[in-house]
């Protein structure tokens, strides 16, 4: 069994064992705390730059399927693992995880106490790193992770967004009815179609499913498409996807946004929450290390009710008026589109999960409610765009 | 939402006796939702039998009821108590059909009590069968076909559609009771007959079989608000049709990809939802085809439930105490998470390890019961591990279960290799005959079979075990290969430190490891201490259960131990002690026992010492991580006992409490150097050594009845001949009374000692005389090794020759003179000073005309602790763990014992019903699960309590059958003189008939089985007959009568199978007719304190 090693930036080091395709790699190191879906993890744009370590010990119990991507490709970084599984068990099962991360040249290491690096990170925060299978000097390592660039301020979602417009028509139901349920007190077929184009800052793929499940006619365009191109498609409503990195790494969209904002009903998701938030004046920062799992409780601030939300983010909107948690009342902040008002918080540590402009058709989250990994609590929300645009079209 | 200001009382119902399906996890539950409530500031009134529950301690309840939970004693504690509201989800199936019975006799209206947690409409949405279904077929999902029948007709009818195999179902029974499946239309038959008469309500379900696909289950809560959270996700290893209960589950789910859980959770969110569970949790199974993925419902439990005190040891989440908060009136997001202390119990708990559950059975105590593993639970304890992988967790669990397995020994001689001259299709042929049936060997043949070179395709086509289980069971099996590899080239180092350590992640016991390499284990002990101290050290770690994968800190020291590099243990350096539990319930060794290692954390933490708690089993209070300071749930071996204790460094270990399983360990812990609290381990040796013990005995003048000790069978019979018969035999190696047996003749020692036992130089066979007709005793007292308390002396009603847990005893004695008892006193003393005793004694006497005998002295907490010390009102556990630590009784104010106004019964429930054709005669052998506790003011009601919380509900008129051994002829005419006085008719086989007419008693004749019809089988299965007694000596006698004894067993008929248990239902008839129910709180019969 050949040896590897992940080291990080502030000397830390891990052993365990090589996994994957030979090599070395590095990238900032988070941890997941999702118990199922490793594959959506893996091929969610969001973690371009990432080394994304999996606190569940078992990984790849179940191999890996086309249908299960997020994209079309990985876009980690690397994995790091406490045990991959030699024998993927599942009916839908092409290949195992090893065979997946071969043939994606991922280089990936297994055997690490992944608790250990969890606590390590809570503790120290998210840090750069680097997996090797041909250095096992964690001196050298700790040193190429320091001189590894770090994710602050970095345009990643032009790394991940697509090269050009074009349409998705799938839906979720169109690829394994097996797994879906039939909801008899949902009506079937949505009665009217709208026309959406949803920005690609590293868009997963769920979204887009999502989207045509309530009735959108999807165009995805280029994170750096202009407001003057995206109204020149006329579309009814404006959807602003996930991605990874820093949002004030994509200071364009920003400016985008500031033409849009106002003319058409928007909902933004994730990166796409992030960027409305700068666009509208409020500041980002970055969180300790993330959120990264599919048991993050957010609450409502309008229902006081919880939702279970999946969700990826290493930096988040702050609202300028302290913590909100607890509180009964919803805060607004004026900003030049207006008033914004706070919507949801995190129960777990109170920030920022979602807000609407009072003014104008926008909201936006910063969970996934597409889950893909992740539980389907929030996917109410994209009915309630599809509301928004009918109200807002009425 | 703040908590309800409209109720200020409520009534919580417990589940009774220890039974099969129904254990320890509603104490555990009940427990929580007492101190939640009580912390909330409500009124807690408690009802529950069973004295052996922390629960029915007099602090967690206002009021406690220790009466039978039949649904006229709940309505006279409503009628006394008035309590605002009933939260009926806590006591398992028990409350849940109570409360429904109460609903139905209009006495919640009556009173106005109101039902939190779940309403009615809801607990017979999920429970009733139809309405189930309807409900399911309402939100989408689909339920295998079935069809509800409430007659062997109507089964019939449904059967045509849905052929075999057939699983058939009674509805409102818990544990699966009754459930079976057909594969024939005779099997159907017998089913259907007693699956009806196993549901209350007569209503069977038909179902369409699913067995061989993947089973799960999802542990659901919901509060007010509506908001729903899963905690966990399990997954059996054992497919459909092997019933939950005695399947091995595994926490987290490992084999459900994103899409499938998700599924599976949107479908649980709906059911809780359209059942219409408002607070609380639930319980919900899935079934999974594992070819396609098609989903679906099992069932749906509307309470906390067995895997919901899994899921919360396997989580950190405690599941009973939030429901309870949930229930008046908090929403989740209002109830912070102990274990992090900042977040909100409205998440969803993600673990990172993997939790094993391994269930324990009894069938050696039950010749003749069918070992197969069904959709009926007959598993009577479980043992949970938690590791880091599946590997390592399954192996720790194999050894938690104290089985004397530490791995996957090999069936068939084949650890080493698999010997040149074998057949291998013969013995895969084995293995498939083996493994097609589920049983409870099967782990251990799945082995095997991967030696023999089968494939995971072949033995998944055999056992539908999902692949990836299989797997990981190969993974290990292929590393004993390279291990016995390694056999030739150890040196003196041992093993190299890289394998070693790879031994050690995959869950290794030192034992087995010494088994693969030819070692002793503690070889193994010493290559692993070197490799823990070397410059590259690795060694035990402990990592901590945090309910959030460590990405919030954890606050609550709930540890398990892993071969990993960072170890979390982080112990303090305070004063401490650990306390080793009882590990998994089994007969013999229960509930008791977890209530004593309670109690002793509570009496430390009192005298600000900190506990520490090693245990693995789920079900119980010990393993709450707030019982104790810190909490191991580790198994409860030499080897995983040291490595806590090396690391904690206490100041002692307790062993007393736990049973036979801590005080196993005695001998090697104090060779380890280990300090053992109270009574010394040459103590404890003094009183099991036969040869020592009888030194003691002579010293101190006490008697013994005369024994031997047989090396052969020749030895036997001229040992048996000189004692004279009847003789008590039994092999001298095992305990818990197994294989013991009472032979009245030659020919009987003969078939014992050529069938039953192999006797040797090694074993030999010991022989007692059989005191015939004596009195039995059981006593409890507690010494700090200068004075001792006597604290309970019990007379057990049976007579001795019955196992002390299986026979009912009352306290105070009913019938024994205060001479013999002073006497009991004086030798209970003398035994205890003698012996060294510090802490808590029990011992058995028999008294035969005038004389005691001892017959054990066990220096340790004995099974009836906790009834004595609800019968007495003193917490005996708690004040020997202080003396333990060094306070005098005297300083405890501890002096003499109270003596008792008030007489306490207890009595033994047996799992019979859940063991077809399985007799249910009273023998030295114990075979009861639970106990049941009634107190009355005097013998004969508090029988009846014990009686009817045992569930059996006696008589107060009609028809009595009385058939009898010759020598209990006499006892016969006594009962049935004063029950014809009482108005009852009797009936008798021709013998017992003959010589009751003789004493001059009209007794009608009735024909035994062999002597044609009608016979007394059929009048009982018509209902003719209101009161069975029936004794027997001969084997040949025991099966000719048998079907007497299961047809009263099946129709809830009392039977009484001693003279002195009739004798005690006559008194308790006695009483019946003589005044009426009268019930009174545990906190009025001690008010003195």
């Amino acid at each position: 069994m050949k040896k590897a090693m992940l080291a990080l930036a502030d000397g830390a080091w891990f052993e365990g064992r090589a996994l994957g395709a030979e090599g070395e790699t590095g990238g900032e190191v988070v941890f997941n705390t999702a118990m199922t879906g490793y594959q959506e993890v893996l091929t969610d744009p969001s973690y371009r730059g990432q080394i994304v370590t999996m606190t569940c010990p078992h990984i790849g119990n179940y191999g890996v399927t086309p249908e299960d991507s997020e994209s079309n490709r990985i876009w980690a970084e690397g994995f790091v693992v406490k045990e991959s599984s030699r024998l993927a068990s599942n009916w839908r099962s092409k290949a195992t995880l090893q065979e997946y991360l071969l043939a994606a040249n991922i280089v990936a290491i297994e055997g690490v106490d992944t608790r250990a690096l969890t606590r390590h990170l809570r503790e120290k925060g998210a840090q750069s790193g680097v997996i090797s299978h041909i250095d096992l000097d964690p001196g050298r390592l700790a040193e190429k992770a320091r001189k590894a660039p770090s994710i602050i301020g970095r345009d990643l979602a032009a790394t991940v967004t697509c090269e050009r417009p074009y349409t998705w028509t799938a839906g979720t139901g169109d690829w394994a009815p097996k797994l879906t349920l039939p909801d008899p007190a949902v009506t079937q077929a949505p009665k009217k179609s709208w026309r959406v184009v949803a920005y690609d800052f590293g868009v997963k793929q769920n979204i887009l499913r999502r989207l045509v499940d309530v009735g959108c006619e999807v165009t995805v365009v280029p994170a750096s498409t202009s407001a003057k191109d995206v109204l020149a498609l006329n579309p009814q409503g404006l959807f602003l996807s996930n991605g990874p990195g820093d949002p004030e790494g994509v200071p364009y969209a920003m400016e985008a946004l500031r033409g849009l904002i106002g003319r058409l009903p928007i909902f933004g998701i994730c990166l796409g929450h992030q960027l409305l938030g700068l666009t509208l004046g409020l500041p980002t920062y970055k969180l300790k290390f993330g959120h990264h799992g599919a048991n993050h409780p957010v609450i409502d601030l309008r229902t006081r009710k919880v939702e279970i939300t999946s969700q990826n983010h290493n930096f988040a909107v702050r609202f300028p008026i302290g913590q909100p948690e607890q509180r009964q009342e919803m805060p607004i902040v004026e900003t030049p589109f207006g008033p914004v008002q706070l919507t949801h918080t995190s129960l777990n540590d109170g920030s920022v999960e979602g807000m609407r402009c009072l003014d104008h058709p926008v909201f936006s989250v910063q969970y996934h409610p597409e889950a893909s990994p992740g539980p389907h609590d929030s996917a109410y929300l994209f009915a309630q765009f599809v509301a928004l645009m009918e109200t807002h079209h009425a | 939402m703040p908590r309800r200001t409209d109720i200020r009382s409520i009534l919580l119902i417990g589940s009774g006796p220890i039974v099969i399906g129904q254990a320890c996890e509603f104490d555990y539950s009940g427990t929580q939702a007492c101190k939640a409530l009580k912390e909330e500031g409500y009124r807690v009134i408690l009802i529950n039998s069973n004295p052996a529950t922390i629960m029915t301690d007099p602090d967690f309840a206002d009021r406690t009821y220790i009466e039978p939970i039949t649904l006229d004693v709940v309505e006279k504690v409503i009628e006394c108590e008035r309590p605002d509201a009933l939260l009926p989800t806590m006591g398992g199936q028990t409350a849940l059909n109570t409360a429904i019975g109460l609903a139905k006799r209009g006495v919640l209206d009556k009173y106005g009590v109101r039902l939190i947690g779940a309403s009615i409409e809801a607990i017979h949405k999920a429970e009733d069968r139809d309405a189930f279904r309807k409900a399911m077929w309402k939100i989408g999902l689909r339920v295998p076909d079935s069809g509800v029948a409430t007659s062997l007709t109507e089964a019939e009818r449904e059967l045509e559609r849905i052929r075999f195999p057939a699983i058939v179902r009674p509805s409102f029974t818990m544990g699966g009771t009754g459930g079976n499946i057909a594969y024939n239309i005779e099997e159907f038959r017998t089913q259907v007959e007693w699956g009806l008469s196993m549901s209350p309500v007569r209503q069977v379900l038909i179902e369409q079989s699913v067995i061989g696909w993947k089973e799960f289950e999802l542990e659901v809560m919901r509060d007010l608000k509506d908001n729903v959270v899963i905690i966990c996700p399990i997954e059996n290893l054992d497919p459909m049709g092997v019933h939950t209960g005695d399947s091995i589950t595994v926490a987290p789910a490992l084999t459900l990809t994103d899409k499938e859980y998700q599924m599976m959770r949107d479908a649980a969110v709906r059911i809780i939802r359209e059942i219409g569970v408002d607070t609380g949790g639930a319980n919900i199974q899935f079934g999974l085809n594992p070819v396609n993925g098609e989903m679906v419902v099992i069932e749906m439990n509307p309470r906390v439930s067995r895997s919901s005190a899994l899921a919360s040891k396997a989580t950190g989440f405690p599941i009973a105490k939030i429901a309870a908060k949930l229930a008046v009136g908090y929403t989740l997001d209002e109830i912070t998470n102990d274990i992090t202390g900042v977040t909100k119990a409205s998440f969803e708990p993600t673990i990172d390890y993997v939790v094993v559950k391994i269930p324990r059975f009894a069938f050696q105590k039950f010749p003749g019961a069918d070992p197969t593993l069904t959709t009926q639970m007959k598993s009577v304890g479980e043992a949970m591990a938690i590791g880091r992988t599946f590997k390592e967790s399954l192996q720790k669990a194999i050894r938690s279960m104290e089985i004397d397995q530490f791995g996957f020994s090999s069936k068939m001689g084949l650890d080493l290799a698999v010997p040149p001259g074998l057949n291998r299709e013969d013995a895969m042929e084995q293995v498939r005959k083996a493994v097609r049936t589920p049983l409870p060997d099967r782990l251990w043949r799945l082995a095997d079979g991967m030696r023999l070179g089968m494939a995971n395709q072949e033995l998944f086509a055999l056992t539908k075990i999902d692949p990836w289980f299989l797997q990981q069971i190969r993974e290990i099996i292929e590393f004993e290969s390279r291990l016995v590899g390694e056999r030739a080239t150890l040196g003196a180092t041992g093993l190299s430190p890289e394998l070693l350590i790879e031994a050690k992640e995959l869950g290794f016991a030192d034992e087995r490891l010494a088994q693969l390499l030819g070692v002793e284990q503690h070889t193994v002990r010493g290559w692993r201490v070197a490799l823990s101290q070397g410059p590259r050290s690795r060694g035990v770690t402990y990592k901590r259960v945090d309910t959030c994968a460590a990405e919030f800190e954890a606050h609550t020291p709930y540890l398990y131990s892993t071969y990993e590099r960072e170890c979390e243990a982080r112990p303090t350096d305070r004063k401490k002690v650990v306390i080793l539990g009882g590990g998994p319930n089994r007969i013999g060794q229960g509930i008791e026992f977890d209530y004593c290692c309670v109690h002793a954390a509570m009496a430390l933490r009192e005298e600000q010492i900190e506990t520490i708690m090693v245990n693995c089993n789920p079900e119980t209070v010990s393993t709450d991580y707030d019982t104790s300071d810190r909490l191991y749930f580790e198994p409860l071996t030499e080897e995983d006992v040291l490595n806590i204790v090396e690391r904690e460094q206490p100041m002692g270990v307790v062993l007393q409490f736990g049973g036979q399983t801590p005080l196993k360990l005695a001998l090697a812990l104090s060779r380890a150097g280990v300090t053992i609290l109270g009574t010394s381990p040459d103590a404890i040796d003094r009183a099991e050594d036969r040869a020592r013990f009888r030194e003691l005995l002579d010293k101190l003048g006490l008697r013994q009845a005369e024994s031997g000790m047989a090396r052969s069978v020749e030895e036997a019979l001229t040992i048996a001949a000189g004692i004279t018969y009847p003789v008590m035999v039994r092999p001298s190696y095992v305990l818990g009374g197994r294989s013991m047996q009472i032979v009245y003749d030659e020919a009987g020692l003969l078939t014992y000692m050529n069938t039953a036992v192999k006797a040797s130089e090694k074993h030999p066979v010991l022989i007692d005389k059989y005191l015939r007709d004596a009195i039995e005793i059981d006593a409890d007292a507690i010494s700090d090794g200068a004075a001792v308390v006597v604290a309970g002396i019990m007379e057990h009603i049976e007579e001795a020759g019955v196992h002390s847990g299986d026979s009912a005893c009352s306290l105070p004695p009913y019938t024994l003179d205060a001479t013999t008892i002073e006497e009991i006193r004086r030798q209970m003393t003398a035994l205890a000073l003698e012996l060294g005793v510090v802490g808590l004694m029990n011992a058995q006497f028999a008294v035969k005309d005038q004389t005691i005998y001892v017959l054990e002295v066990n220096p340790r907490g004995s099974r009836t602790v906790p009834f004595v010390s609800k019968a007495i009102g003193v917490p005996l556990a708690k004040l020997a763990m202080k003396v333990m630590v060094g306070k005098s009784l005297q300083q405890l104010n501890f002096t003499t014992a109270p003596t008792p106004t008030h007489l306490s019964v207890k009595e033994a429930v047996f799992p019979f019903t859940k063991f077809a054709g399985v007799d249910v005669l009273l023998g030295p052998e114990m075979k009861s699960t639970g106990e049941v506790m009634g107190i009355d003011s005097d013998f004969g009601w508090a029988f009846v309590k014990s009686q009817a919380g045992a569930g059996a509900i006696l008589p107060t008129s009609g028809t009595a059958f009385i058939s009898v051994k010759s020598e209990d002829r006499s006892g016969a005419c006594d009962v049935a003189r004063r029950l014809v006085a009482l108005g009852f008719r009797i009936t008798a086989t021709s013998g017992t008939a003959l010589y009751l007419n003789e004493q001059g008693m009209a007794v009608d004749v009735v024909n035994k089985v062999q002597e044609g019809r009608p016979h007394i089988v059929d009048h009982i299965k018509n209902g003719e007959v209101a009161l069975v007694v029936n004794t027997v000596r001969t084997a040949s006698a025991q099966t000719d009568s048998l079907s007497i004894r299961r047809e009263a067993l099946h129709k809830g008929v009392p039977y009484y199978t001693t003279m002195r248990g009739a004798l005690a239902a006559v008194m308790g008839i006695e009483a019946l007719l003589k005044k009426g129910l009268a019930i009174r709180a545990l906190q009025e019969y001690h008010r003195v304190k």
